[in-house]
């Protein structure tokens, strides 16, 4: 089956068209629609894959996604428990990350936030291509289900904020670890921890993105649809080169093309 | 009622980077300063219902606490304490942004108000009213709040006083004098000259009447230098002198637009040049279905003033001009081009009205960057240029790329078309933008509060989604942005040659004090005006409610070929637009005297080790990724060549390319050319080595000359100075010689002038600066190169001519030498030479190239080794020069039009055929040893130094900027 996927912007949504780009590369039938259209219209329920773009939903004025996720709720929440319970995915880049945490959809589809996403302890916007380990071989692990099957133990993209310090009390991030929820960590080239730069924001145990239980909720901070073509990876004219972002994105479309 | 929300960190942390900041004024000793944010919401709610609030809106509950009381101030804060909002009046991104969060849950609050609330420990209180002003607000735009002034204020409309109430006022002009009427110029900020107010009364005295307040500034913003580069177009009589002061030449030039500029682009007559010098952009065609448009903007004087908000709308007005060429362009790439002083003068030596260099930079580099990243731009391309001329007068150039379809590539206005406003409400923001720019800065200016504007860029981004939504509809059939002048300038202009009728009721205000003048002359940012058909109506509504964009219809277009505005029923402006277009015809004086060429004669040194490491230091060199990372410049998935690149990516790459469709792979290479110092020399030889410059850039990544473009930014000192002016004519010409040479046609462009500063009665004026930003159509991206090096072993060539020139150039300037000759552009040589690297690219002979510019030869290696940790082994002996030259001058001179090129051993003879006849030299290979060395010419080593020692040296001068 060709899944069939809603990018979801709003006022400042800015990654809408690559992403959709993206989608639509990995074999997917993509629609870019205003949350103000969906408030309308209702039909959550006709897509697999929703996708939270990035950018700066009104500006993170109050704080980065957090009207965004205001408005989800708001607008879209039996929506969208009706669409989670009937085994839609959610994927949410940088921005979309920072709404999935300040709803309370991710880690654990509670609807009440429990982790936040903070300034960068540089407290300034970065744009820089980070080095990201893999939770490894393990099958059982959430992530390895559907976004990061067939990927390398250390892979690259690029992230680009001003608030994506992962952050949360010492007990919440207990349980996402022992559930190991975290689908990626910031790493150095070698593939071990390296603090700043490597790790770009200070994120708690680098964390760069994480997933809900059943690995079906996906928010990350590294933008997989800035690395879906050779060309976006710096050294393209003298290194080889894996589009790991198209992987990544590539695997939720064949999720369902193997029947979901 | 005000209810007042302070919100705590529930980890309270002193702010480390403001202390580092007050530290810089030269504060010291142990103190601590923390800050916190504070809403006022003007609301009858219970205080229950604004802690559901704060819970929902102003707090992130994992990070922050807060609190609730009544009243500005529930008791009087601590003299520690300082509570900063903004001026009356002034937009508040954050505030418009919480009233639509506050409109989502629906509840009831009439106004909010957006504070910051610093604590100080450790400090006292003369030392807190001493930093303030300084580092927590700017004066022109914030105020802290005062308990004397405001403890008992009970909402939040008694900040913004009365509504206005209407009362047309006219100006005496029919009676007034030569001193009178400069005068009404002077107290009016009309920036008219007493020629200018001499034709105006002429033209009202025929009208058998006086002209209203709105009139004048009417007048004023269409004939303001900003807007009708009267410079340019104006008459001018030019003189040039030998050095000894004998006039060797002299000719009166009808404009000097269309002599040199528009002359070189008409006579080229490229295919590729869809419209220039018309529309709010210039249109170059793409590939079978869209054309690509861009345009570069200065937005010096505003930055000088408030760094941030100035630096913030320069982007977004020339995103806003993309926008609003032909029928609507998309935005998909933007440059900027900085100049500043450098940071090391001493606060008490900074003179009156300034602001210290380092405020200014953070200022303008976070400014671009807030913008831009959310507009959702990529910033692909730029430069940075220091020079102590450019304290007072920090020049801010903004630039972007649009594509747009072929068929919406031209307006199309008619008579009977409605006249829309679109976007953000008007308030007083920028009322005297446009005569503003065109005067010289002094003490006084800044009095003049309101010229300063105010960016909101999610305003702007959501006004592009609909604007982009209702042209892909055609729903439209003119548009144009409203930047200096606002409304008094965009709506006449898109309506020229036919005539307008506007209800200026009609416009939204956020600030109901404006007067009738004050909205049409209004700055306020995030607008756009565009003409349609009454059919259209009904569907752009419905994109614009969607997208939460206000829309207004606010007049008709007419065919009276008159300028008639309206407020409630009362004409307050009718004038005939063939005067407000016919502008006055200025004469000016333009002297231009030769120096002397004096030739530059240093002792020869054993080792040039400490002279490249320190070259490698200086501001001019080192490098910018700490810019380029804090813009996001790989948003919309286009970029190919990043503006950063090698390792780290530290080193800047020479052009960027960006795909703006990303279903193909023809792209966009974006370079720039600026190089002020030369000015100091010939500013013709400066504009010649700019354009060279720029296209050195586009070349160097593979970019082939007969597909690019190039723009135009002058910004100069008063060009009423006979000798300033006369720099300009001298730029100019090189302008006409070297574009019309090299068949690239200029596009666009812009200028800026007055930007010089009066300190007592010593005058300071900037080195005459021309930025050339080319663009160049790549056909297949993938064969584009870099400019590091790639792989040990392989060639490395120098192509090009070395010649003795050192002249204002980096290596002489560190030494304080003020003699040398100023590189000069070889035409001939040029263009073969730009050929012959376009041609070894494009048939893949070539792994990296990187041209040659400021530190010459030398730095040029070291960047590449820097980007790469390779080094390299190179020869000056092979270097193609002219005559006999000093191995100092083979290092470091700018002799222009040249490029490292490193090729592999198997590609040699294949890329040295294509260089036959042209000066170039096999100077050496790439090492496998992370080692620069350079031999000199009498086969001793000259530069020994490890790849390591260089990047040290490169990497420390923005240390506190990382």
């Amino acid at each position: 089956m060709k899944p069939k996927v809603l990018i979801l912007r709003t006022a400042g949504t800015n990654c809408d068209k690559e992403t959709a780009h993206a989608f639509e590369l990995a074999g997917a039938d993509v629609s870019v629609e205003h949350i103000h259209h969906l408030k309308k219209h209702k039909q959550l329920s006709k897509f697999n894959i929703l996708c939270l773009p990035g950018g700066f939903s009104y500006g993170d004025d109050l704080g980065a996604g957090k009207i965004f996720s205001l408005e989800f709720l708001l607008w879209l929440k039996s929506e969208l428990e009706n669409f989670i319970d009937n085994g839609g995915l959610i994927l949410g880049i940088c921005n979309g990350f920072q709404v999935l945490v300040k709803t309370g959809i991710l880690p654990d589809l509670n609807f009440s936030q429990t982790v936040t996403l903070t300034d960068n302890d540089s407290h300034r916007f970065e744009d820089r291509w980070v080095y990201l380990k893999t939770p490894g071989p393990d099958p059982t692990i959430p992530a390895n289900k559907i976004w990061l099957k067939d990927l390398d133990s250390v892979i690259t993209l690029p992230i680009a904020h001003a608030e994506g310090k992962f952050f949360a009390d010492d007990s919440i991030v207990k349980i996402i670890e022992k559930n190991k929820q975290v689908a990626l960590r910031y790493v150095n080239g070698q593939g071990v921890r390296g603090g700043y730069p490597f790790n770009p924001n200070g994120s708690i145990n680098d964390i760069a993105g994480i997933t809900d239980i059943s690995g079906r909720v996906f928010g990350l901070m590294p933008h997989p649809e800035r690395f879906i073509d050779r060309h976006h990876f710096p050294f393209w004219q003298n290194q080889t080169v894996t589009a790991w972002g198209f992987i990544i994105i590539e695997n939720s479309v064949k999720f369902f093309e193997k029947g979901g | 009622m005000i209810w007042r929300v302070d919100v705590f960190a529930k980890n309270k942390k002193s702010d480390l980077s403001l202390t580092a900041q007050v530290r810089d004024l030269g504060v010291y000793g142990d103190f601590k300063i923390f800050s916190h944010k504070v809403f006022f919401l003007d609301s009858e709610l219970k205080k229950s219902d604004i802690e559901s609030l704060a819970k929902q809106l102003l707090i992130d509950p994992v990070l922050e606490t807060y609190s609730i009381n009544q009243g500005i101030f529930s008791e009087k804060p601590e003299d520690n304490q300082i509570i900063v909002a903004y001026n009356p009046g002034v937009s508040d991104p954050v505030a418009i942004s919480l009233m639509k969060a506050i409109s989502d849950v629906s509840v009831d609050v009439r106004d909010v108000m957006v504070s910051v609330s610093y604590e100080f420990q450790g400090l006292e209180p003369d030392q807190i009213s001493y930093i303030a002003p300084k580092i927590l607000y700017n004066p022109l735009i914030q105020y802290p709040l005062k308990y004397s002034k405001l403890s008992s204020v009970k909402n939040l409309s008694e900040f913004s006083g009365n509504d206005y109430e209407f009362s047309l006022v006219n100006v005496d002009i029919l009676n007034a004098d030569d001193e009178q009427l400069k005068e009404i110029s002077r107290t009016g900020c009309l920036s008219l000259s007493l020629e200018e107010m001499r034709i105006i009364k002429k033209y009202f005295t025929e009208k058998k009447r006086n002209p209203t307040d709105c009139e004048l500034e009417q007048i004023a913003v269409l004939w303001s230098e900003h807007c009708a580069h009267k410079t340019f177009r104006g008459l001018i009589d030019y003189q040039e002198c030998n050095d000894k002061g004998e006039v060797t030449s002299q000719e009166t030039i009808p404009s000097l637009l269309k002599t040199t500029i528009m002359k070189a682009t008409k006579e080229i007559a490229s295919s590729g040049c869809v419209s220039v010098f018309d529309d709010n952009s210039g249109i170059v065609k793409f590939d079978d279905t869209n054309n690509i448009c861009c345009k570069v903007e200065t937005h010096n004087h505003p930055s000088s003033l408030e760094p941030y908000g100035g630096a913030a709308t320069g982007i977004g007005g020339v995103i806003r001009d993309i926008l609003g060429t032909g029928c609507g362009a998309r935005p998909f790439a933007s440059l900027d081009v900085f100049c500043f002083s450098p940071w090391d003068i001493e606060y008490k030596d900074l003179p009156v009205g300034l602001l210290h260099p380092k405020r200014i930079i953070r200022g303008v580099v976070s400014g671009v960057g807030d913008y831009g990243n959310r507009m959702g731009i990529p910033t692909v391309s730029g430069a940075v240029c220091f020079d102590k001329r450019f304290l007072g007068n920090p020049l801010v150039f903004c630039g972007t790329l649009g594509l747009i379809k072929k068929e919406r590539s031209f307006k199309h206005p008619k008579t009977g078309n409605l006249i829309v406003l679109a976007g953000a409400k008007t308030g007083r923001d920028g009322v005297h933008g446009a005569t503003f720019s065109s005067q010289e800065l002094d003490e006084t200016t800044v009095s003049l509060t309101s010229a300063v504007q105010i960016g909101n860029p999610i305003e702007e981004k959501k006004l592009t989604s609909a604007i982009l939504r209702a042209a892909e509809e055609n729903l439209f059939n003119a548009i144009t942005d409203c930047g200096a002048g606002g409304l008094s300038s965009a709506v006449p202009e898109l309506g020229q040659g036919l005539g307008i009728d506007v209800e200026l009721d009609k416009v939204p205000l956020k600030y109901k004090r404006l007067n009738y003048t004050e909205i049409w002359i209004s700055e306020s940012q995030e607008r756009m005006v565009f003409f349609t058909e009454t059919a259209n109506i009904a569907r752009l509504t419905e994109i614009f409610q969607e997208e939460d964009v206000p829309m207004t219809v606010i007049g008709s277009v007419t065919d009276t070929n008159r300028i008639v505005l309206n407020y409630n029923g009362n004409r307050v402006a009718d004038i005939d637009m063939d005067f407000v277009f016919e502008l006055p015809r200025i004469k000016k004086e333009a002297v231009w005297v030769n120096r002397a060429k004096i030739k530059a004669d240093i002792p020869e040194k054993k080792s040039y080790n400490d002279d490249l490491i320190s070259l490698m230091a200086q501001e001019n060199i080192a490098p910018k990724d700490w810019i380029v990372r804090q813009y996001d410049h790989e948003v919309q998935g286009g970029s190919v060549i990043k503006a950063i690149t090698g390792i780290e990516n530290i080193s800047l790459s020479d052009s960027s390319v960006n795909r703006p469709d990303l279903k193909s792979q023809k792209g966009v290479a974006l370079g720039v050319g600026i190089n002020p110092f030369y000015s100091d020399i010939d500013p013709y030889w400066m504009a010649a080595l700019s354009i060279d410059e720029a296209l050195r850039n586009v070349v160097a990544v593979g970019a082939d000359l007969t597909k690019t473009y190039i723009l135009d930014n002058f910004s100069w000192g008063s060009p009423d100075d006979s000798h300033v002016l006369g720099g300009l004519v001298r730029a100019a010409k090189a302008c006409y010689d070297y574009a019309t040479y090299f068949k690239t046609p200029f596009i666009s462009g812009k200028d800026s002038f007055y930007n010089e500063y009066t300190v007592g009665d010593k005058r300071i004026i900037i080195p005459g600066t021309l930025l050339v930003t080319s663009l160049s159509v790549i056909d297949d991206c993938s064969k584009t190169v870099t400019g590091y090096f790639k792989k040990e072993q392989s060639l490395v060539y120098l192509v090009g001519l070395t010649k003795p020139e050192l002249g204002a150039s980096e290596y002489f300037r560190m030494l304080k030498i003020k003699e040398g000759f100023v590189p000069e552009v070889d035409k001939t040589i040029a263009l073969n030479i730009f050929n012959a690297v376009t041609k070894s690219i494009g048939r893949n002979l070539v792994l990296s190239c990187h041209d040659l510019s400021e530190g010459g030869l030398a730095v040029a290696l070291a960047e590449m080794s820097c980007g790469s940790g390779l080094g390299a082994c190179v020869f000056l002996d092979e270097v193609a020069k002219q005559g006999s030259m000093k191995d100092y001058e083979l290092l470091f001179s700018e002799s222009p039009t040249r490029f490292i090129v490193e090729v592999e051993k198997k590609n040699k003879d294949a890329f040295e055929s294509l260089f036959e006849a042209l000066p170039f030299g096999l100077i050496g290979c790439v090492s496998g040893f992370p080692q620069l060395v350079i031999t000199g010419t009498d086969s001793k080593e000259i530069v020994n130094v490890s790849i390591d020692g260089l990047r040290k040296s490169w990497m420390k001068t923005f240390q506190e900027f990382r």
